[in-house]
């Protein structure tokens, strides 16, 4: 596990002058993960905010080899290049040993690319699908996806006068990869560098699909202040609204048990997208928010005393 | 900014050298502008890891410079700063 | 050395996969070009090839895959046919984009709906504006010379291109025919190695490919795309003479049929122009000139070439698997007349749209084609300028 100093001496594999909004967890995601590999390394990123902002003809903030394609097909792109590699190593045309990361919104991801994604992880590439959740279309002006969480306002499913925001409970992404029985299936957040960079260097250790959600704070989407995305991302993993750990071969593992876990509200408060929800007749929706927070903690930590590590 | 090529001078194909974003700034989205005092920072580098446009410089372990022509003034790393009670990077008005 | 042997369509196509080689093929099963994937598996399986086979879950992914690999520097290659090339239809401009030489042999399938297994144009027609050059086929033979071509065509330093290679569903992929094949050897040297233009794998050299190109960009890529396309019209006769001293059979971009000394024909493509021909064979034993230009080359378009070999005629019978829906006749209908309009003097056009779904052209409908464009000829004047033919 790399320490600070020594992931400052590896080269920052994505430029300044990206277009990315000032102070978006996005850009934070790809420097730490492309930090935490120390091999050459090729990636794939699904259309969204990051492949937009990144590449503006002629402009590319990525000093890896980079391939977008579409929307929907960042897993299937990745394996087509995958395919390529194994079968030129095969015949002996390349050599060397080369890591594969695929990245894609929670749009990409959970939704229009999640057949693309349950695809790849069956066939079994060797590569890392990491999805950067910032929990709505954001490029397209923060629309609803399947990792919207509930109550949340987003520009199709808004807070209204008869409706609250999302109405149904957010898909569980990082559990349908558990699902699909890879060998490496992690959640970790924006604002812990030491456990993201601790988990893509670990699934960079091993062969075969891995998997790895990233919770992603976007200040323009969620509606905060800008220089709180760190902040925010360490708060999601204090109330556990996104829980921090890994599933190594079905072994569940929790990364991360705050000391002392902080009320749900401590999240929503500073973002606009949840604003609504302090409405006095609100109270019993965000009671309901806590209650499955605590309910899916509660599980996470059966899961890990059943199908944990031996203590 | 580059001079844009016709169709018969451009490289055929949506193709790219790496890394070209080096060339474009995006210093004048700033509104406030991070300032770094050298006494009392500890070089933890969380400002570093943390920031979002690549703009804080590392060499030999110590932050060396910030690098405006990329950074966009967010204040992440005046928030990350741990350094009490005086952070040791401000963010301070560009006027 | 030349082998003959008995093939049907899909067989033939599969053999010159075999031969070419790739090494990525990702695809996904469909009805009628199923079996190109289930023998090209085969071969997989019992290592008579260096390929990396990626069982897709799509033919979206399909597409994205082979794209994706050969951006990476790999021959890549898949098959599709109606639907699949249908669901493909997002990613292949992006591969004539990227300026990608994939070859993909497309089994010409109705487009749902309603849902129809047989063969009709409608799905490479639908995809003939994507930068891909688009070759179609009479028989098996065709279709294994047109892929081993489409090869050296699509994969030319001045085309670098994607190509597809299609054939009639059903009419030509089950049928069986006595074809040509060449020994492997023999194919290896004639499509030599894979020049790899875009290296992605190349991580001393990293490049990124498919930026976001916006109101000043996208315009020269796409006009690029262009060029390369009309120079491909150069290349493709350049590869066909080439072919045809090398192996015997010269191709062009059409083939003409009894047509220079004749006062009308029909222009069509696949497999109908084998039907075509034997009533011509008829007609012409009773002194009637008539005759048939098969379009090979559907991208790019040879207009001026069609043109020319038309102009001398008074009457033509376009007949296209193909309905443009109320637009002014089918698409091959559309192109033909406007390639005519430039020439001083030009033949009446009638379209007749058939064929759809699998239907049946019979014989009796052929000679009703050729009486009318008979009369049209003589009388100088169009009865009715877009028809149905064999419809209830
Ligand atoms: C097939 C297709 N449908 C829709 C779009 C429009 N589109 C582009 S990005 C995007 C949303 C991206 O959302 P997400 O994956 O969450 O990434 P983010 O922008 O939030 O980073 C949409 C809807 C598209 N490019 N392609
Ligand atoms: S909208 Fe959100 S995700 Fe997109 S660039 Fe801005 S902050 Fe980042
Ligand atoms: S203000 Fe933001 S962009 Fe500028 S150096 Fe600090 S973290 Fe980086
Ligand atoms: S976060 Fe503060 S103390 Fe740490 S390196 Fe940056 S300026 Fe120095
Ligand atoms: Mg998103």
């Amino acid at each position: 596990m790399a320490t600070l100093k020594e992931l400052a001496v590896r080269e920052d594999r994505l430029t300044g002058g990206h277009r990315m909004c000032p102070g978006c967890g996005a850009p934070i995601i790809v420097r730490q993960a492309l930090m935490a590999v120390k091999e050459p390394v090729v990636v794939v990123s699904a259309t969204g905010c990051l492949e937009v902002s990144t590449t503006i003809f002629p402009y590319s903030a990525w000093k890896v080899p980079f391939l977008h394609s579409a929307f929907e097909n960042s897993a299937a792109t990745m394996s087509g290049v995958e395919a390529a590699y194994t079968s030129l190593k095969k015949q002996g045309k390349i050599t060397g040993d080369t890591k594969f990361i695929a990245f894609g919104g929670d749009g990409g991801t959970y939704d229009i690319g999640f057949q693309s994604l349950s695809g790849a992880m069956e066939r079994g590439h060797d590569m890392l699908y990491i999805c950067y959740d910032n929990q709505a279309y954001m490029n397209t002006s923060v629309q609803r996806s399947g990792a919207t969480p509930r109550g949340a306002s987003t520009t199709t499913e808004p807070a209204g006068k008869v409706k609250q925001g999302k109405v149904m409970t957010r898909k569980d992404l990082t559990e349908c990869m558990v699902a699909h029985n890879i060998p490496y299936a992690a959640q970790t957040i924006v604002g812990d560098w030491r456990d993201l960079t601790k988990k893509v260097e670990k699934a960079m250790s091993i062969k075969g699909p891995k998997f790895i959600n990233v919770l992603q704070p976007c200040q323009l989407g969620w509606g905060y202040r800008m220089d709180l995305t760190i902040e925010l991302g360490k708060l999601a993993a204090d109330t556990c609204f996104w829980p921090l750990y890994e599933v190594e071969n079905g072994k569940y593992t929790l990364s991360y048990t705050p000391k002392e876990k902080k009320p749900l509200a401590e999240f929503l408060k500073p973002q606009n997208r949840f604003r609504h929800l302090f409405k006095p007749e609100n109270q019993k929706l965000l009671e309901e928010l806590q209650a499955d927070v605590d309910r899916k903690w509660e599980l996470l930590k059966k899961k890990c005393d059943c199908f944990g590590t031996e203590k | 900014m580059a001079q844009e090529l016709g169709w018969k001078e451009l490289p055929e194909g949506d193709a790219l050298k790496a890394g070209t974003a080096a060339d474009f700034h995006t210093g004048d989205w700033r509104s406030k502008r991070p300032i770094k005092d050298d006494k009392t920072c500890i070089n933890c580098l969380f400002c570093y890891i943390y920031c979002p446009d690549s703009a804080v410089k590392v060499k030999d372990g110590k932050v060396i410079e910030i690098d405006y022509n990329y950074c966009k003034g967010c204040g992440i790393c005046e928030n990350v700063c741990p350094v009490k009670p005086v952070k040791a990077i401000k963010m301070v008005s560009e006027r | 050395m030349v082998q003959v042997v008995a093939k049907t369509g899909n067989e033939a196509m599969a053999e010159a996969m075999r031969q070419i080689n790739p090494d990525v093929v990702a695809a996904y099963p469909i009805t009628p070009a199923t079996e190109i994937v289930m023998i090209f598996s085969q071969f997989v399986a019992d290592g008579l090839v260096d390929t990396v086979y990626v069982p897709v879950e799509s033919e979206h992914s399909a597409m994205s895959a082979t794209i994706a690999a050969s951006a990476a520097g790999a021959r890549a290659m898949t098959g599709t046919s109606s639907q699949g090339l249908a669901l493909m239809y997002e990613m292949l401009p992006i591969a004539s984009a990227l300026r990608l030489p994939i070859v993909m042999p497309e089994v010409n399938r109705a487009l749902s709906g309603p849902i129809n297994i047989h063969n009709d144009h409608s799905d490479t027609f639908a995809a003939r504006d994507f930068g891909w050059i688009q070759i179609f086929s009479e028989n098996s033979q065709e279709a294994y010379d047109n892929m081993l071509q489409a090869v050296k065509i699509a994969e030319h330093p001045k085309v670098k291109l994607p190509a597809m290679v299609t054939t009639d569903g059903f009419i030509i992929s089950h049928c069986l025919e006595k074809i040509e094949i060449l020994d492997d050897g023999t194919v290896k040297e004639y499509i030599g190695k894979f020049p790899a233009y875009t290296k992605l794998l190349d991580t001393s050299n990293p490049i990124t490919l498919g930026a976001l190109d916006l109101q000043n960009y996208y315009f020269e890529h796409k006009r690029q795309v262009a060029e390369a396309m009309k120079t491909s019209k150069d290349i493709i006769l350049e590869i066909g003479k080439d072919f045809g001293k090398k192996f015997g059979r010269e191709y062009g971009f059409f083939e003409k049929y009894k047509l220079d000394d004749a006062e009308m024909a029909i222009v069509c493509l696949g497999s109908f122009a084998g039907s075509a021909k034997a009533v011509i064979d008829e007609y012409r034993e009773k002194g009637v000139k008539i005759g048939l230009l098969k379009i090979r080359v559907y991208r790019p378009f040879p207009d001026e070439e069609i043109a020319a070999a038309l102009e001398h005629l008074k009457a033509v019978a376009v007949v296209e698997k193909c309905d443009g829906f109320a637009a002014k006749g089918g698409p091959l209908y559309d192109e033909i007349k406007s390639c005519l309009y430039d020439k001083k003097q030009r033949p009446l056009v009638i379209d007749y749209i058939t064929g759809l779904g699998g239907r049946e052209i019979t014989h009796s409908q052929i000679i009703e084609i050729f009486d009318e464009l008979k009369h049209t000829a003589s009388s100088g004047k169009i009865k009715e300028a877009v028809q149905y033919k064999g419809v209830r």
